[in-house]
């Protein structure tokens, strides 16, 4: 989705940061679209992300449904304590201090960033198709602030969506093995007893 | 968590085999794209993609109703400077014993004079004008409502039918439009813009104002109108562009 709608977004090419006069960022370099080959090809991306649109939609359904029915969402969604216990894995993550606070599933930095990767997808649904059909559904268009501040929003989520996903992949890296492995498998092991027994090893399932 | 007692060799294989259809996914979703793209092209684009876009029609077409209307603004909203995106079909110089020519269900052709339109009931709108590219303008138009015009020159039967095509006078641009968009209450015959005659680069002497579609659906200088029920020719969807582009 985030290919196609480079496509469509060439077209138009207008989004900026300024700080006054001066441009801080532009969405994006001319570079940035000859190094993968993306300029004029609207009609191409259009027809993508009208087409693919419906993949992520109904992905996106079931597993919300599947998160709520096997009450996985529990595991997920942040508790009480999450901005508190959040702040402290930053401090742990960045070297500042040590010790973690104690966790289930995911900790509460994790909970905060995958529920917030949740509501991303939801809103990007929404902004979407207030800007697909702006006239038909024009309540939702209103909803979103307008036409173009749906096309911004819709823009800022993909930024934050490739944000996301480039410190998911740095996270990972750093984990390590063991929690890679658990992200394919749906499993996590560690040893029974350290050192004394290599054949035998306790896993844990995650549920 | 359910944690449980696992030889090295469980943990192995369930590793092997998790992984092994981890990368068959990975593999399908390769193979999937490669298969697409090697796929003929309909109009300019993948023929799944293009199945898709006419899916997406029928989904999204019964939305349309003559109730929704697009959101209008007051005229001080409304840009001075108006974008010109497009010259086909306005390239060619244009006649100056220029007509509308309108081609009825029975194939009798009528010639209509700008000033014949001018007399049907005036109206004006002022609108954020959306381009297929992602631009948008307040622009203010004023013509004739198109539902106006079909109901004097008695093109009651005509409106039955499935869809309207209009073409330049040199053929070289045409459009088609469906007709609960042809008959939308915002949809008008325009020959006014910022009240004044329309310039020749946004479609002098007459253009299409249809809010409820993307600038390429509104053509410039409408050399002739016929009815069908098989879809006219359209000039981007021809490029791979979406149909109905309605919004």
């Amino acid at each position: 989705m985030i290919w196609s709608g480079l496509l469509i977004y060439y077209a138009n090419r207008v989004y900026k940061i300024d700080i006054g006069t001066t441009t801080i960022i532009k969405f994006f370099p001319e570079w940035f679209y000859d190094a993968l080959g993306m300029r004029r090809r609207l009609a191409e991306g259009m027809s993508l992300h009208f087409t693919f649109m419906w993949l992520f939609l109904i992905n996106g359904i079931i597993y919300f449904l599947y998160l709520i029915f096997s009450k996985e969402y529990k595991l997920i969604f942040p508790h009480r304590k999450a901005l508190k216990e959040a702040w402290q894995v930053l401090l742990h993550d960045l070297h500042i201090k040590k010790g973690l606070p104690p966790q289930k599933k995911y900790n509460a930095a994790q909970r905060i960033a995958y529920t917030g990767v949740i509501m991303m997808g939801f809103l990007m649904i929404i902004t979407g198709l207030a800007i697909y059909k702006p006239t038909q559904l024009n309540w939702l268009c209103a909803a979103c602030g307008g036409y173009e501040a749906a096309h911004i929003e819709h823009f800022i989520i993909t930024i934050l969506f490739a944000l996301f996903f480039l410190i998911h992949i740095i996270q990972v890296i750093i984990a390590g093995w063991n929690n890679f492995r658990s992200m394919i498998t749906g499993f996590e092991t560690k040893r029974l007893k350290p050192k004394e027994n290599e054949r035998t090893n306790l896993e844990q399932e995650e549920d | 968590m359910k944690e449980q007692i696992w030889s090295k060799k469980k943990i192995r294989n369930r590793t092997i085999i998790s992984f092994l259809v981890f990368f068959a996914m990975t593999g399908i979703a390769y193979f999937a794209w490669q298969w697409l793209y090697a796929q003929p092209e309909v109009d300019g684009a993948l023929k799944p993609l293009r199945k898709m876009l006419i899916q997406n029609e029928k989904i999204f077409k019964p939305l349309v109703s003559q109730n929704n209307l697009v959101k209008t603004y007051p005229v001080e909203k409304a840009e001075k400077k108006v974008r010109v995106n497009g010259w086909d079909g306005i390239e060619t110089p244009l006649d100056p014993n220029w007509k509308l020519r309108v081609v009825r269900k029975s194939g009798d052709t009528v010639y209509i004079t700008l000033d014949e339109i001018k007399k049907l009931p005036k109206t004006e709108i002022v609108f954020d004008f959306k381009c297929v590219e992602g631009w948008n303008q307040i622009t203010h138009w004023g013509g004739a409502k198109f539902s106006d015009f079909t109901k004097y020159y008695k093109l009651d039967s005509e409106t039955q039918m499935e869809y309207v095509g209009m073409i330049t006078p040199d053929k070289r641009y045409y459009v088609g439009i469906d007709m609960p968009s042809a008959v939308h209450p915002q949809t008008i015959l325009c020959y006014e813009m910022n009240g004044k005659t329309l310039p020749l680069d946004q479609g002098y002497p007459l253009r299409l104002i249809i809010p409820v579609k993307y600038g390429v659906k509104h053509i410039k200088r409408i050399g002739s109108i016929f009815f069908s029920n098989t879809r006219p020719a359209d000039f981007w969807a021809e490029q791979g562009y979406d149909y109905f582009l309605g919004l």
